[in-house]
């Protein structure tokens, strides 16, 4: 079983331009907007300011959960409306150990409890809050939450074989749940107000410039690991299963293959990826509240991958790039047009585009 | 023992002495006389003080002047004032209408007809003291239990139950021999057993005890309660051992039955919030269970139709009670338009497509939203609830049931039911069912399929937008509507089984029920996770739901 997931499927089908070209482009952003910001002084037109690393950066995050929803999506057929509740949950454990960081240096000055807890008349602080002022249980939490609960509702759902638009309503009624969940204050998760306020990570300021540089290349460095990862998986003889499953999965049971285990397998590794990309969201924005679990944020994130194209991996960062800076654009610019533009976008690329940007720059080179 | 405030027990025998002579006295004298001396005997409040205002009051409601109870429930309540003016001939008397408002809405005494507007400053309260408001209650509640409708005298008495002393005992005993509705009865009877309960006669005791258990008020309960209560020192406060068992036994039985209300009122809290999942579900059984179509848009289809509501009731603003019926069809035919739009527009070129269609219909879903916030504005908009449908029906002390809710169920039984005839027993639901089984082969045998369809996802969209109407008689008319219950009717639909109307009825019952009855236990919040688990839980052992399809149809590929 271990041997299908690693190795590569071979026969030259995919060379992989696009990837290799994605990766170019991201060690670039990696190299020159550090040097934009840092080196090139604030007055030339060429700098680039603290809020635009920090939409980079937010930008990369995006992309990196795209890339999830695309493995399982583009890859697997399997459309999960509730992606964004792997993608908060990580956020979460990461807030929890910088909620943990603040110490004494919050309104209320208690040197364990964070602010919203004292607010909330906690005597002391709960289980689940235990060891989250190392970094490395926020690191192992940010992996296994969500690994954990992607095995648990995952091994549910396969397992009765709810496949299509079933799981997507089931994962969207999860997302949702959760947000209900963690709205509420006794949760012990900060209710609606959630994480906010950092100071620090690893000891360096979160308001300084050049952590958050730091941070962005991090998030570039995990965006490419992961998209390598990824891409492993689907050129593998797992991925030519995978694929298998996504285009006949009946006939794939009939063969032989253990589909759930396949399905199952690839919906954890698909919830890490989200989850590593929300941690990674949280220091950057600097909030993690309940409102991210909201079933919208799912949604828009498989719209990112329609747009750029899925089943391509790289095209759906590229999805969640494009459509993101349309939305920082637009809700700047004119905040009534996002939802028109929005609601337009998943009709026109659905019904147009099924392929996305991809499939377009695809068909353009072939003719 | 309440003791007799100065001066009651005459003022009592009085009015019970006067009841019958009130009408002839006012008959008697003509109304142009009988005016003026009721405004002068009123005018002699503004001077007099709290014992002279005691007989003023009494010689009020002896003069028998039509207005004389509304001036005297005004005097009870604060709401009588009079002009600041230097002549006592200027010193008018007026009724306001809220005590509150500044300037104060006038009422003249005497017609009860609006009478403008004066600033708060300029006018004066007429005080009142305990006596005084004790004399008044009594006197207003004697009105009351004279009044011809049963409405007025029940709430008399349940009104005064809450307050027994030996006045309102005499009255109520006095108007137990002429009372012909029964339940205004049964009321003045539990009041005089109340009573009884202070006597010392055990026999009459235990009577009145027999007869209270009978009852469901919590207001009893507490009376029946103190009974068997210890003080302090650990003797009881009861000293009649017989007593105190009956008034223990009474008051659990009474528990018993309030629970048992209690129950009920919970399940018809759970049935009516099924229903307005049923009338949601329906319409999404339609649309996925023939066309295997998600529409994600559903949610604003509702709203549409609580738009529409609105709309109806702006257009015709005289005319509440009736707009609501008018609004049905025009949200019908609104949403019924808008799906058929969508769907010769859009889902018709993804067909076998179910998760493209998801997000296309979500995409409209966006659109929609945000199309209301443009034109009317992202902020709540208010839908009238008619008269007929306000209000609760009482079925006793326990439970009571709100029309708008019973309503709401009813209304869903009746949709459900021309539904279910209009797939069973016509031309197009012949079609469309024949449709869902085989597409190929309907479209052998001659169905067009692309006019089944448009008509199918129309129709589906029209039940939306009913459901619309009866949701804005529930919560607030916003472009978040949609959103708030379309995961629970999705969730119906797969409890209950996708494209079975059955499934979607019993399942949406079901998920309303469970969810009231948990929220007591667990909140609002806990109760909706609890559901979805259970969900979760229950999709293991019935893939497809209760009422699954069967045969190929059943098959997603």
């Amino acid at each position: 079983m271990l041997g299908l997931w690693s190795g590569n499927a071979g026969g030259g089908l995919h060379k992989d331009r696009g990837g290799t070209s994605f990766l170019a482009v991201l060690a670039v952003v990696a190299i020159a907007v550090p040097v934009l910001n840092q080196v090139v002084p604030a007055s030339s037109a060429f700098h680039i300011s603290a809020f635009g690393i920090t939409l980079i950066g937010k930008y990369l995050c995006y992309g990196m959960l795209a890339l999830a929803v695309d493995l399982i999506w583009g890859y697997c057929g399997i459309l999960s409306l509730g992606h964004a509740a792997f993608f908060s949950l990580g956020g979460y454990a990461m807030g929890m150990y910088l909620m943990r960081q603040i110490g004494p240096r919050g309104v209320y000055g208690d040197p364990i409890l964070p602010d919203f807890m004292v607010f909330l008349n906690y005597k002391s602080l709960p289980w689940f809050w235990y060891g989250f002022n190392h970094f490395a249980t926020a690191l192992v939490m940010m992996i296994l939450v969500p690994a954990l609960l992607a095995l648990v509702f995952g091994w549910f759902a396969f397992r009765s074989r709810v496949t299509g638009v079933y799981f997507s309503i089931i994962t969207q009624a999860l997302t949702y749940a959760l947000m209900l969940a963690f709205f509420r204050n006794n949760m012990g998760f900060g209710g609606n107000n959630g994480f906010t306020d950092f100071k620090d990570i690893l000891g360096y300021d979160l308001h300084s410039d050049r952590t958050h540089v730091v941070l962005l290349v991090i998030t570039a460095i995990a965006l490419a690991a992961s998209y390598m990862a990824c891409r492993a998986i689907v050129e593998s003889r797992a991925g030519r299963v995978v694929l298998a499953i996504r285009d006949a999965e009946s006939r794939t049971r009939f063969l032989g293959y253990p589909v759930e285990s396949f399905k199952l397998w690839l919906f954890v590794f698909s919830g890490i990826i989200a989850g590593i990309a929300g941690a990674l969201y949280v220091p950057q924005i600097g909030i993690i509240n309940p409102s991210e679990f909201a079933p919208i944020n799912s949604i828009e994130a498989v719209i990112w991958v329609a747009v750029g194209g899925r089943g391509t991996l790289y095209g759906a960062i590229l999805g969640a790039v494009l459509v993101n800076y349309a939305k920082t654009y637009l809700t700047g610019a004119f905040p009534e047009v996002w939802l028109y533009a929005l609601g337009a976008l998943f009709v026109l690329v659905t019904v147009f585009l099924p392929r996305g940007i991809i499939g377009l720059v695809q068909r353009g080179k072939d003719k | 023992m309440k003791r007799l405030p100065s001066g009651g027990l005459w003022l009592i025998l009085l009015l019970l002495a006067l009841r019958g002579t009130v009408p002839a006295h006012a008959q008697s004298a003509t109304p142009s006389t009988n005016d003026a001396t009721f405004l002068a005997t009123l005018g002699e409040l503004r001077e007099a003080d709290y014992s002279a205002k005691a007989s003023i009051v009494e010689r009020l409601s002896q003069g028998g002047h039509p207005s004389v109870r509304a001036v005297l429930t005004a005097f009870l309540e604060d709401r009588l004032y009079y002009h600041n003016a230097d002549q006592p001939s200027d010193q008018k008397v007026f009724i306001v209408k809220s005590a509150d408002a500044d300037p104060l809405n006038l009422i003249d005494p005497l017609s009860l007809k609006d009478a403008g507007s004066a600033p708060a400053d300029s006018l004066t309260k007429i005080g009142t003291n305990n006596g005084l408001r004790r004399t008044l209650r009594t006197t207003v509640a004697h009105f009351a239990l004279a009044s011809p409708d049963a409405g007025v005298r029940l709430a008399a008495v349940q009104d005064m139950l809450r307050s027994l002393d030996d006045q309102t005992v005499a009255l109520l005993r006095e108007r137990m021999g002429v009372e012909t509705n029964s339940s205004v009865k049964k009321e003045i009877a539990t009041g005089l057993a109340i009573a009884a309960l202070d006597g010392s006669d055990t026999a009459a005791r235990l009577q009145a005890i027999d007869t209270l258990s009978k009852s469901v008020s919590q207001d009893v309960r507490n009376r029946l309660a103190t009974l068997s209560d210890k003080s302090s020192d650990g003797s009881f406060a009861e000293s009649d051992v017989k007593v105190r068992k009956a008034a223990a036994a009474a008051v659990e039985s009474i528990d018993r039955w309030r629970s048992f209300y209690a129950g009920i009122e919970t399940l018809f809290f759970g049935l009516s919030l099924g229903s307005v999942l049923v009338l949601i579900a329906i319409g999404l059984a339609i649309t996925f269970g023939v066309m295997g179509v998600i529409n994600m848009a559903h949610g604003e289809l509702m709203m549409l139709g609580a738009y529409t509501t609105y709309v109806v009731q702006m257009a015709m603003p005289e005319h509440i009670g009736i707009s609501i019926l008018v609004a049905i069809p025009a949200a019908f035919i609104v949403a019924g338009l808008a799906g058929i739009v969508m769907e010769r527009t859009i889902i018709r070129f993804l067909y076998g497509r179910p998760l493209e269609t998801l997000l296309a219909t979500f995409g409209v879903s966006l659109i929609l939203q945000q199309a209301v916030r443009s034109i009317f504005s992202a902020n709540n908009r208010s839908v009238v609830t008619p008269d007929w449908m306000s209000g609760s029906l009482r079925l006793n002390d326990a439970l009571s049931i709100t029309y708008n809710r019973l309503y709401i169920v009813i209304f869903t039984m009746i949709v459900f039911t021309l539904i279910l005839m209009v797939l069973k027993r016509t031309r197009i639901g012949l079609d469309i069912r024949a449709v869902s089984q085989n597409r190929a082969m309907a479209k052998a045998m001659g169905i067009r399929t692309e006019w089944v369809d448009a008509m199918t996802f129309g129709l589906g969209s029209g039940i939306a937008g009913v459901a619309g109407v009866a949701l804005s008689q529930l919560t607030n008319v916003g472009p978040n509507l949609g959103q708030s219950y379309i995961i629970d009717s999705f969730m119906v639909v797969v409890f209950g089984g996708v494209g079975n109307l059955w499934g979607a009825l019993i399942g949406g019952m079901s998920m309303g029920a469970v969810n009231e009855l948990l929220e007591p236990y667990a909140g609002a919040v806990l109760a909706k996770i609890f559901v979805l688990i259970g969900l979760i839980l229950f999709i293991q052992r019935r893939p497809r739901g209760l009422f699954p399809q069967a045969g190929r149809a059943g098959e997603d590929k």
